[in-house]
């Protein structure tokens, strides 16, 4: 066995080590080849053996730390706004896959010249920050004799951010369909075009004019510069992976977003694969435990095996199972037994759970392999034999 | 608004579509058949560009931290 063959047989990783091992030594043909073959050895000892029940042993790997964690979320830094979900309900929301996540969070890395300076930094968090117009509106009315909404504005406020009336103006246009906007001196008056229904549409337009972004992205309501190693990123609450990519000065090869789904929409499967594992291990080393990269990444990989996320509840993998005993014994198994019954549903036995239910010997370790004996005598006679 | 590629993020590994002898070859080192392979779904943003079509099996070459390199298989599916 010499270095070469290595390759294919172990992992990448290993041959780059004991290249790098090699190189520094003077070491004869023959003991690097011996060598070569002790690492072979206990490579392939390390291996898990077909039958090894991984499931189960990840599951306990998860189970006693779990246990250990904090149940709190946690305040940043002195920052009311900016929450983060950890310990155990952040496990729970990442493992169950859920759409909705209590604390979005994106981390938003700078291009170049722009991640050395505070001040250009918190330039551009402006222009990332979604500013509605409830933010520099005093009041907003309804004026009952004419059906008119009017926006009573708050000058000073919006000189300090910059915003005048024509910015107002323009995102209303777009934000809100068929009404006339008239400009007066502190006020900005609606009048929705004459309709069936008009005080009900003018009470809809009164509250949907609240929510319309005047600049900014949609979604992000706090940010917080920050310094991390030798540059300035940006943390934010709330999260728009797809926007915020397309802003020029954002540095679009590390930006990240703790929302799994939406990694999985703009950046693919893939990309929401490796989500899960940097943020469970973020939790999981953030709590001061230890679990094995490895059980994270196999979570992870049976996670994203189909294509899309699936959580590890009824209605994600352990809802998609083949056999009927095996769901049944996870969650609500009346309903699955009754709907089973109805669709004439098979189960062929052939995995764990519904082998322990019927006191068989589960196909896992020495349990796994069958016996095939083959005995002298007549073959097509054993043959019809055995279908009986 | 600017023009970037998803494929130089740091979460997004290589893409790669095998042709007809290369899926044959990975089935058979594998001794699987082509439906036990992990899927991917063709609307998935990372191979809009690659033109692919239900079947198709996209070898995915990803950085691990365990291993240093790994190379997984998925397949087209609906």
């Amino acid at each position: 066995m010499e270095f070469k063959d290595l390759k294919g047989r172990v992992s990448e990783r290993i041959i780059e080590d004991l290249k790098k091992a090699l190189e520094d030594r003077k070491i004869s043909k023959k003991d690097e080849n011996k060598i070569v073959e002790m690492i072979l050895k206990d490579y392939e000892d390390a291996q898990i053996n077909p039958g090894e029940a991984i499931g189960i042993v990840t599951a306990e790997s998860f189970g006693e730390p779990g246990t250990q964690m904090t149940l709190r979320t946690f305040h940043y830094a002195g920052v009311a706004e900016v929450n983060v979900t950890l310990g155990l309900p952040r496990i729970i929301e990442i493992f169950d896959a859920r759409k909705e996540i209590k604390t979005p969070m994106m981390e938003i890395y700078l291009k170049k010249p722009y991640n050395k300076e505070p001040e250009k930094v918190r330039k551009i968090a402006n222009l990332i920050k979604g500013t509605k117009i409830i933010e520099v509106v005093n009041e907003f009315t309804i004026n009952l004799s004419s059906l008119q909404v009017e926006l009573i504005l708050n000058k000073p406020k919006m000189r300090d951010m910059n915003i005048t009336e024509t910015h107002l103006v323009n995102a209303i246009n777009e934000g809100i369909k068929g009404v006339n906007i008239k400009q007066d001196k502190d006020k900005i008056i609606l009048k929705v075009k004459p309709k069936e229904d008009e005080l009900m549409e003018t009470y809809k337009v009164k509250e949907k004019v609240k929510d319309v972004y005047i600049r900014g992205i949609k979604g992000i309501s706090y940010l917080l510069p920050v310094k991390k190693q030798n540059e300035f990123i940006i943390l934010t609450a709330g999260s728009n992976l797809k926007e915020v990519l397309e802003i020029s000065e954002v540095d679009e090869t590390r930006t990240v977003t703790n929302d799994i789904f939406e990694i999985q929409s703009v950046l693919g499967i893939e990309a929401a694969r490796q989500a899960i594992i940097n943020e469970a291990s973020k939790v999981i080393e953030d709590q001061g435990l230890d679990i094995d990269m490895r059980h994270i990444i196999f979570i992870a990989d049976v996670m994203t095996r189909t294509g899309d996320i699936k959580g590890i509840t009824r209605s994600g993998i352990t809802g998609e199972k083949e056999s009927v005993l095996a769901r049944a014994s996870f969650e609500i198994p009346i309903k699955h037994i009754i709907n089973a019954s109805l669709l004439g549903e098979e189960d062929h036995l052939n995995s764990v759970i519904e082998n322990v239910l019927l006191n068989q010997v589960v196909p896992l370790g020495t349990g796994l392999p069958g016996l095939v004996a083959k005995m002298k005598g007549n073959k097509e006679k054993d043959k019809e034999k055995y279908k009986k | 608004m600017k023009s970037y590629k998803i494929e130089d993020h740091i979460l997004v590994p290589k893409h790669i579509k095998l042709n007809e002898d290369e899926i044959k070859k990975v089935l058979d080192f594998y001794n699987i058949s082509i439906k036990q392979l992990p899927r991917i779904s063709p609307k998935d943003a990372v191979i809009k560009n690659l033109n692919v079509k239900q079947g198709d099996v996209i070898k995915i070459i990803r950085n691990s931290d365990t291993a240093g390199e790994t190379v997984f298989y998925r397949v087209v599916g609906k």
